[in-house]
């Protein structure tokens, strides 16, 4: 039917944005790739047993060490003499913000060469909707439900990319699966580097999330015409580019579309909303000043 | 009975690559997206659908591999011009 390295018949739900970043990650690559996927959603249903949705090389891993095995398989590549094969270790935010973040920060501290790749849901979405490092603040979710005394979760999303910058590492981009082009091309950017490469994919999730599953795509764009998910590239600890909307609409257009921030107030709305314009001042500051982030951070 | 362990490669390894592929995920569809003919063949709709299931034809149209769409209709939400209409499956 077409060239795909991802085959239907998975078992994704219904308009799920996780397999469109495996899909556009493998039309990045090509085959001559690797996979080290840790547990989740992805890994559910795209290997039901006996049967694969992939069609490169790929091994399961736990959640706690995708990057670990990822790492072994490149040394081992290496013995054989293989410097072409590119490694990367896949996995959700359980797997890569949470979990599995130990073998992630060893593998950028001791600079390995692979590439890691977040899916990012916001959520453990597999288990059904349990609140991660990842999950957003204020959005409800089955360990942080919203009520009388509760808005959802109260503390803000961790920033994994800047913690990979904190690192050292080369190469660290964000991504949104409303922007296939930017993500391929970030993809293929970090293959032509060595050492470890972090990119982030944001990936939204019609049943965590509570929207209609038509809307995935027009999610993942809002995201970041809101300012909620930024687009950048940092090489070398510099900021190379930074998607900038002309206009950044109001979070409200986002955070009303989805169930999980259904109960948010206005005043809650705005606390977003302000941490938002703030994020993007400090941001903008940054670009300008031309600081080198791996020096202060 | 089967006995565990008797059509299974050691190490649960699985050889058959891309064999999800015998599972037709089409009998999940609530929702049907139909392609009119008003279609440029942009390819907007292939590159956004999580199923991988359209492609653009011959006559340079969008085509919907019903075997596999589930239905999710984001087709239908992202198509620009509008060339994909959805309506409820009649099975």
């Amino acid at each position: 039917m077409n060239d795909d390295l991802i085959s239907p018949g998975h078992r994704t739900c219904a308009g799920c944005g996780s397999i469109l970043a495996a899909r556009h990650m493998l039309k990045a690559t090509g085959r001559d790739v690797i996979i080290c996927e840790s547990t989740g959603c992805l890994e559910v249903t795209s290997t039901q047993y006996p049967l694969t949705s992939w069609k490169v090389p790929w091994i399961h891993v736990l959640f706690e060490n995708a990057v670990s095995v990822a790492v072994g398989v490149k040394a081992a590549l290496w013995a054989q003499g293989n410097e072409h094969t590119q490694v990367i270790a896949f996995g959700g935010d359980g797997g890569i913000v949470d979990i599995g973040f130990g073998a992630v920060s060893g593998a950028l501290e001791r600079n390995d060469d692979i590439m890691i790749i977040t899916y990012d849901n916001e959520a453990y979405a597999n288990t059904g909707i349990q609140r991660s490092g990842a999950t957003p603040f204020g959005a409800s979710t089955g360990t942080s439900p919203h009520g009388k005394v509760s808005i959802g979760k109260k503390v803000w999303k961790k920033n994994v990319p800047m913690i990979a910058v904190a690192h050292g590492a080369g190469y660290v981009a964000s991504a949104s699966i409303a922007y296939p082009k930017d993500l391929q091309d970030k993809i293929k950017k970090a293959m032509s580097i060595k050492g470890t490469r972090y990119i982030h994919i944001h990936t939204p999730c019609p049943v965590g999330w509570g929207f209609d599953s038509s809307k995935t795509i027009e999610i993942a764009r809002l995201a970041v015409q809101t300012g909620m998910w930024i687009l950048f590239e940092i090489e070398d600890g510099k900021f190379k580019k930074m998607f900038r909307p002309t206009e950044l609409m109001p979070v409200e257009n986002y955070l009303r579309m989805q169930k999980r921030f259904e109960h948010l107030k206005e005043e809650e709305i705005k606390i977003i909303q302000d941490h938002i314009n703030q994020t993007w001042k400090e941001l903008d500051n940054l670009e300008k000043s031309g600081v080198n982030l791996r020096t202060i951070l | 009975m089967r006995k565990l362990g008797d059509d299974m490669e050691p190490g649960g390894v699985i050889k058959d690559v891309g064999s999800s592929r015998k599972v037709k995920t089409g009998s999940w569809r609530i929702f049907k997206p139909i392609v009119i003919d008003k279609c440029t063949g942009c390819g907007i709709c292939v590159q956004f659908c999580p199923e991988g299931c359209i492609m653009i034809n011959e006559d340079r149209k969008a085509e919907v591999d019903y075997d596999y769409c589930k239905g999710c209709l984001i087709c239908v939400n992202e198509c620009p011009i509008k060339a994909i209409k959805s309506e409820r499956e009649v099975k």
